[in-house]
């Protein structure tokens, strides 16, 4: 009976609402944190820079999330949003010399805001068309981000100076402040602790009215109109909050690799964030995070691990199996995988390993 | 085409075409078999490898949401083509066709024949499915299967075995949209793929369950790229060096707005 009460069932509303279920979910993200802590001291640069654009790849996610996991809009234009918020931070940090809070607060606001422009679509539009036209946004959005020289600087890209400073405190230069940190493991605890505030917003968001309300829009919208949940506030809504951690994540980005191309926002990247949510777990903050630092560590790991493969080729020319061949295969075959047989991603791996020994030695 | 009949838009389709030109390839040039013959069994295998495909990853997904498999024919380009680079490379190859730069002179007018034989095969593929989804038992099954797959079942008509039918016929014809885009000096590579996602529009356009419709949006757009190309770029030059290609987007993303089911799409009735 005590192993019982130990589990935790769902006996009220309120369970389900709550941010931590247990007291094992707090002090598993003060473990969590410690360990965060710890890392950027104990890896080499490589896997810091690594990490660092992993947690970038999250805030994108949890946005993309916010979007196509709670409120079930198909969107291939996350990356155009992303690129708003680079050349935003470019532009804000850059030319006019604004300090970084506002920089990076204004960027997501940009993006938040064009997001909302492109709402109304996907109030005209359903599935596959809005898919289709949020394509044709990236492709546009590409097309000015190429051209719109003054701004971009063209294909050969900008260069960035958005210092991460607040008075002379600046996590790009803090031996400047006594401390023993390289910038890399500056903009670690930078971007982590961003995941961090954003993700834990994000959680709060989506556990309470306007989580109910996106999840409502998900699953019938019409039922929802019915009901008094507006599809016109909460589809937008979702847009402007989703690009806007999509902006946020292109700042941060911008700031930590101090240089932009309009390369670097293409259809590629829209997919790895779609391939980010999947893997990791539509509909669940902690999915998006984690399938952000699986995919981003993914191809570093198989590079490691290819000169151990033996029918990896150093050069793809005549055919043969290369390091890039191997990744992108990997990549395409994780998304179907995942579709098939863990639709809900990683996280539900987990979610059902806890389940199981929850309920230790019974199987349900 | 797949959409028609399964309720599916595949993005996989130019994966498609780039392996259905690969596959010519290694028949033509490669094993050396007369063109026709090459292009024939490359028809064959690529509508075998769609059907594999659609059996193994699309039919799990039947009755999940939508999404799940949008985002699985997504998977599917990086697998075909890795694949594809896998095992023919990354450099251009050419496709060994017989028509090669050859032209035609006829009443002044000096056209390449490899035009004059894409205009045919694409009126007659283009003939040949507006007669098979209207006139044919096969392709009302088709049509009844999308729009209904419990309905048509209790009609008698096999839902898999349509799917299956309408992967096939798909695969066959990235194969002739394969050799006609990669026919002559040009050959064929990797970035072929990237032609399908530039019929994404004229397919939205038209209306994504018409056939008329894909006609008419693939000339309407044709149309609009060659035209903002010879009038509007050169006088607009702040649009940017290219903006014929991204005008068909911006004309797609007008037209939805005003039409959300396209022009010659049937509007989807919703009943609560």
């Amino acid at each position: 009976m005590k192993r019982l009460r130990n589990l935790r069932l769902t006996i009220r509303y309120e369970d389900d609402l709550v941010l931590f279920r247990t007291r094992l979910a707090k002090t598993g993200l003060v473990l969590l944190l410690a360990v965060g802590a710890a890392l950027p001291l104990l890896l080499g640069d490589f896997w810091i820079t690594i990490l660092v654009h992993a947690g970038i790849a999250a805030v994108g996610a949890i946005g993309l999330n916010i979007l196509t996991g709670f409120t079930g809009q198909v969107s291939l234009g996350h990356a155009f949003f992303l690129g708003i918020g680079a050349y935003a931070a470019a532009f804000l940090a850059g030319r006019w010399n604004l300090p970084f809070p506002i920089w990076l607060i204004g960027g997501a606001a940009l993006g938040g805001v064009i997001g909302g422009l492109a709402g109304p679509f996907a109030l005209r539009l359903r599935g596959h068309y809005l898919a289709i036209v949020s394509l044709g946004l990236l492709f546009l959005g590409n097309h000015v981000f190429e051209h719109w020289t003054s701004l971009t600087g063209g294909l050969t890209g900008t260069a960035v100076s958005a210092p991460v400073a607040i008075g002379s405190f600046d996590l790009g230069n803090l031996r400047g402040v006594g401390l023993p940190l390289t910038r890399n493991q500056g903009f670690f605890y930078f971007t982590w602790a961003v995941v961090l505030v954003l993700g834990l917003a994000a959680r709060n968001l989506l556990r309470s009215r306007p989580g109910r309300a996106l999840q409502a829009v998900r699953d019938r919208d019409q039922a929802a109109e019915v009901i008094g949940v507006s599809l016109v506030h909460w589809k937008v809504g979702a847009f402007v909050v989703s690009s806007g951690y999509a902006a946020c994540a292109g700042a941060m980005y911008a700031a930590f690799a101090r240089y932009v191309s309009p390369l670097d926002w293409g259809l590629f990247l829209s997919i790895q964030y779609v391939a980010m949510i999947v893997v990791g777990g539509i509909g669940s903050v902690a999915g998006s995070i984690l399938g952000a630092l699986f995919l981003t560590l993914l191809p570093h790991l198989v590079e490691a691990a290819s000169s151990r493969l033996p029918f990896v080729a150093a050069t793809g020319s005549r055919g043969g199996i290369t390091v890039f061949t191997l990744n992108q295969m990997l990549f395409g075959l994780l998304i179907i995988g995942f579709l098939l047989w863990e639709p809900l991603g990683l996280i539900e791996l987990g979610r059902r390993l806890k389940r199981y020994f929850g309920a230790w030695p019974f199987s349900y | 085409m797949i959409y028609r009949a399964t309720g599916v838009i595949n993005f996989a389709q130019g994966s498609l075409v780039v392996l259905g030109a690969f596959l010519t390839h290694q028949f033509a040039v490669r094993m050396g078999l007369p063109f026709v013959l090459a292009v024939l069994l490359a028809m064959a295998v690529a509508a075998g490898a769609s059907m594999v495909i659609e059996r193994l990853v699309l039919r799990p997904l039947v009755g999940q949401p939508l999404f799940a498999s949008i985002l699985v024919t997504l998977g599917l380009v990086f697998v075909i083509e890795q694949l594809c680079a896998a095992i023919w490379g990354y450099d251009v190859v050419l496709i060994g066709d017989p028509w090669g730069v050859r032209t035609l002179a006829a009443g002044g007018v000096t056209v390449k024949l490899l035009d004059l034989w894409s205009l045919g095969l694409t009126a007659v593929v283009v003939a040949g499915l507006f007669t098979l989804f209207r006139r044919s038992t096969l392709g009302v099954a088709m049509r009844a299967a999308a729009s209904d797959p419990e309905a048509a079942l209790a009609h008698g008509i096999s839902p898999r075995t349509i799917h299956a039918l309408s992967w096939g016929i798909a695969g066959a014809i990235a194969v002739i949209a394969g050799i006609l885009s990669s026919a002559g000096p040009k050959g064929v590579d990797l970035t072929l793929g990237l032609v399908a996602f530039r019929a994404f529009p004229a397919m939205i356009l038209g209306g994504m369950d018409s056939t008329e419709g894909a006609v008419a949006g693939g000339l309407i757009i044709g149309l609009t790229e060659v035209m903002t190309a010879a009038y509007v770029t050169p006088s607009a030059t702040w649009l940017g060096g290219n903006f014929h290609i991204v005008m068909p987007y911006l004309l797609m993303i007008l037209i939805l707005i005003v039409r959300p089911y396209g022009l010659f799409g049937t509007a989807e009735v919703r009943r609560v």
